[in-house]
């Protein structure tokens, strides 16, 4: 074997060889190899549904191959559960955090283990667990409870139980998609000192110039097979991964139109609501967005943007304020009255509000529309006429799925995302609130997904763009708004990113502008 | 993922049992396969229990056989018992659905034997009334009283978030009081705790009524009720599978945040499905009464209530399927009369629904058994 020569760089921690795995109608892994080399960072990239998290999951012992074998420091292995894969130190981080909400950080990180046997002296516990995260950067309070917790800081939590159970490789399935880019930075660090005290970490992300900023080396898988294997991340550009995760080049650039703003779709008013916990969280908004037009709103992650999008599309009561659409106030009305008069909504949590996860893709995305015709017919559901509907939006939106029966659960994480954003753009809303739209997307779907917020904006429909990713949102947007703590700080016409950053920290911009720190041109 | 793998941690054999997780999806066929498997080692299981109490276990399964499905008259009387089971699997079928646990199908049962007795003994109509007449009257006021008993803990849960498994079964309580008070106190007849018997243009149509016609049918008290259960069923199967309300309860059922997402008025749908629950378990209670029993009295439900939400778990909620499940524990319930003693076959029925819940673990874990000397 070629392992001789590699033990002179470094030595080869893990080494999967000819992987397959196969499910009913989609080849997930087909022949894959990927080796991981001890204290490196190695980026898995690939299109939505390309097998990364599958290749993960067989890694992790969750899944089993059904050919191809794995090498842990040259000794094969077969796990037959996560247990054996995490006591040959292998442990996984999946996108959707498996944490108890009502417990404390300390409980999480113990259940499971056989120590301690019943829960006594969790003081002790306790300081073990500040003392593990002080050692690699993840500064938790070991006694609040999860649902206290930020997504960053729920991510540390699961990162802790994987490092308290001796982990020395470490999966992390699209960390970053949920994390605000200030989260990114700290988890960023983590990584660092991880991989200094000798750890090795897969990381699988769609964003190419984070790969390009922490990984040493990157695999790139395309449909289920490997089309780079363990190249040196240094030297490569995004062209080059554009066209090996996709096969044809991708233009990263956008076309707009000038914007030709109408009337006012939505007029918001004062709103204030709380939050899930009963606190402020939108104090006082108010703007407008007019047909035919982005408007973006920028901010920090929890600062109100998900409240806002609540209420917006009747998700949520507000506690004041009107939200008028063509002329009628749905405040405090529920989601029918907003979808009634064309309103959109892409939220923010795809699995728990999005879908149904047992329910066929069909089922999925009749949700809004199962009431109009043709799919409704009478008290009846036209049954072939949603088949027909749901298979033209798995063409156009390239949902990746075996058929359109398949219980959307078993959807890879993008394409999950497909199905949500076939279902509310195709339906050519009036109104569309979008929120992260593109998060979990490959390159290829991004590009896509943009070209689509746009076309329905030239085709007159008024878009609030919510989203943490600044690139995205002066790209796409028209004006920005900025939120700081629930209230709008500012607007901004010319993306000037300075000026959004400021305002994002909770400076407003009247202030700015006597401070003369930037001059409205 | 927590604790995957559970280890039997026998070293003595050179065995081991371990059960994983499943991964991928179960064939369809499986689940029902399963279910057949679980009925029969439920028997089995039964089997061994007779043995060990000095009993011929195949003399009595025998006998059971012979005493539901042995001959047309007693297949007819099998038919009997499972019909009320048939309706009150439906009710559960479509609370459950909706993860909505109304066990109060045996109080409904109760209420709907009131509501269509009232027909007759208030009376709401003349004796004189025509057959056809009485049959829909009794069974829309049957319908409608168990509709009531749906309704108030539907509204209570809608409005005050009450737990509906507490209050339904509450309400059975107070379902065989109310009855109570009206067999002792008001309808009785002659002090005796029953009322009077309904005329005869209050019963529902059986197979031997038309005896004198086809001689084959005589004896055979088979009911115009199980048309009725067989119709609901195949309504119902049609209405959750394929009109817009079934695929509404479908998505509350699977993701209730979903389908507030989507406009679906979720309280609205608790109030409806729950008044349609109790309507279906107050017909049962209709169609005993007109049926076979033919006047109000205490003893009239042997546990149908109870044993539908049996029915419907092992029908996996499908309306079609409830049928058949019905008739194996219609089976049961006869057996029961003739056999002594009469806890044998309540034991079975237990056995087979222990059967079934240990059952839905082998869809979501496997069984490897691995020799110890290739432990990985
Ligand atoms: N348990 C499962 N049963 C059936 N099909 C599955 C299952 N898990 C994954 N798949 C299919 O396998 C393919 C690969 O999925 P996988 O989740 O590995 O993609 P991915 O590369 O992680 O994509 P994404 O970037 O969208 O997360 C997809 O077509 C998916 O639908
Ligand atoms: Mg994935």
């Amino acid at each position: 074997m070629n392992q001789s020569t590699e033990t002179l760089v470094k030595e080869n921690v893990i080494e999967m060889r000819g992987i397959t795995k196969r499910f009913p109608g989609v080849l997930a892994n087909d022949h894959v190899d990927f080796d991981l080399r001890s204290g490196e960072i190695h980026a898995l990239l690939g299109e939505n549904g390309a097998g990364k998290s599958t290749l993960m999951n067989i890694l992790a012992g969750l899944y089993k191959p059904d050919s191809g074998n794995i090498l842990i420091h040259g000794k094969s292995v077969a796990f037959a559960s996560p247990k054996d894969a995490i006591g040959a130190g292998i442990g996984m981080i999946h996108q959707h955090f498996m944490l108890v909400p009502s417990q404390t950080v300390t409980e999480n990180i113990l259940l499971g283990l056989n120590e301690p046997r019943f829960i006594m002296n969790l003081k002790m516990y306790d300081q073990n667990i500040v003392e593990l995260g002080e050692k690699y950067g993840l500064p938790v309070d070991p006694k609040a409870k999860i649902w206290q917790l930020s997504v960053g800081e729920q991510q540390r939590v699961e990162i802790l139980k994987m490092l308290y159970r001796g982990a020395e490789i470490l999966i992390m399935d699209e960390p970053t998609a949920v994390l605000a880019p200030q989260e990114i930075e700290i988890l960023f660090n983590t990584l660092h000192n991880m991989v200094g005290l000798g750890k090795s970490v897969i990381f699988i992300s769609h964003k190419l110039h984070e790969v390009e900023q922490i990984s040493d080396r990157l695999t790139v898988l395309r449909k289920g097979t490997v089309t780079a294997q363990g190249i040196e991340a240094k030297g490569v550009t995004r062209a080059d991964l554009a066209r090996l995760m996709v096969g044809r080049d991708i233009i990263f650039s956008l076309e707009k139109k000038p914007c030709n703003p109408g009337k006012p779709v939505i007029q918001v008013e004062n709103v204030h609501c709380l939050n899930d916990k009963g606190l402020n969280s939108v104090n006082g908004v108010s703007f407008e967005v007019r047909s035919g037009e982005i408007v973006g709103i920028a901010g920090v992650a929890g600062n109100g943007q998900k409240e806002l999008a609540d209420v917006l599309t009747g998700l949520r009561k507000c506690s004041q304020g009107k939200i008028i659409i063509q002329g009628d106030d749905i405040a405090n009305r529920n989601a029918k009255a907003g979808i009634r008069h064309g309103v959109s909504h892409i939220p923010e949590d795809r699995t728990h509000i999005g879908t149904a996860p047992n329910l066929s893709v069909t089922d999925n995305v009749i949700m809004k529309n199962y009431t109009k015709k043709p799919i409704s017919k009478g008290w009846m559901l036209d049954t072939p006429s949603a088949e027909i509907y749901a298979r033209e939006l798995k063409d156009v939106y390239d949902i990746i799925v075996p058929s359109i029966d398949t219980p959307v659960r078993l959807l890879s994480g993008g394409n999950l995302q497909r199905v949500i954003l076939a279902r509310e753009i195709s339906s050519e809303p009036t109104f569309l609130v979008a929120m992260q739209p593109t998060r979990g997307l490959d390159v290829g779907a991004i590009e896509g997904v943009q070209k689509l917020l746009l076309l329905q904006r030239d085709a007159g429909a008024a878009i609030l763009l919510i989203s943490e990713e600044l690139e995205e949102l002066i790209s796409l947007s028209d004006r920005i708004l900025v939120i700081y703590e629930g209230e709008i700080m500012g607007e901004v016409f010319d993306g000037n990113i300075d000026e959004i950053g400021l305002m994002m920290t909770g400076t407003r911009q009247n202030q700015l502008l006597k401070s003369g720190e930037i001059h409205e041109i | 993922m927590k604790s995957d793998t559970v280890v039997s941690r026998k070293s003595i054999f050179p065995f081991r049992v371990k059960f994983e997780q499943r991964i991928s999806d179960v064939p369809k066929w499986y689940p029902i396969a399963l279910s057949f498997a679980a009925v029969v080692v439920a028997l089995l299981i039964g089997a061994i229990v007779l043995a060990v109490g000095g009993g011929n276990p195949w003399a009595t399964y025998a006998h059971i056989a012979r005493a539901s499905f042995g001959s047309v008259g007693v297949f007819s009387d099998t038919l009997v018992k499972a019909t009320p089971l048939i309706l009150v699997g439906l009710a559960c079928t479509v609370a459950f659905r909706m993860k909505l646990w109304n066990i109060g199908a045996e109080g409904q049962f109760f209420v709907g034997a009131f509501g269509a007795s009232a027909v007759v003994l208030i009376p709401l109509l003349p004796e004189t009334a025509p057959n056809w007449l009485f049959i829909i009257a009794m069974m829309l006021a049957g319908m409608f009283c168990g509709a009531i008993f749906g309704l108030i803990p539907g509204l209570l849960k809608a409005i005050f978030n009450v737990n509906e498994v507490i209050s339904t079964l509450m309400l059975n309580y107070i379902a065989v009081a109310w009855n109570n008070f009206f067999i002792f106190a008001i309808w009785t007849e002659g002090g005796f705790q029953m009322s009077k018997v309904f005329p005869k243009n209050a019963w529902l149509p059986r197979l031997t009524d038309l005896g004198s016609e086809y001689p084959f049918f005589r004896g055979l008290t088979t009911h115009f009720g199980l048309i009725i259960a067989i119709i609901a069923a195949v309504i119902l199967w049609y209405i959750l599978n394929r009109s817009k309300w079934g695929y509404e309860i479908r998505l509350i059922g699977d993701n209730p945040k979903a389908a507030n997402y989507a406009g679906i008025p979720i309280k609205k749908h608790i109030v409806l499905v729950m008044v349609v629950s109790g309507a279906l378990a107050g017909l049962a209670g209709m169609s005993e009464i007109s049926g076979v029993v033919h006047r109000l009295q205490g003893a009239i439900s042997p546990g149908y209530g109870f044993t539908g939400i049996i029915v419907a778990w092992l029908a996996k909620l499908n309306p079609i399927a409830v049928i058949f499940v019905s008739i194996l524990f219609g089976a049961l319930i006869l057996a029961g009369r003739e056999i002594q003693p009469s806890g044998v076959p309540k034991m079975i029925q237990g056995v087979i629904l222990v059967c079934l819940i240990a059952s839905d673990f082998l869809i979501r874990y496997r069984v490897k058994i691995i020799r110890n000397s290739e432990e990985e």
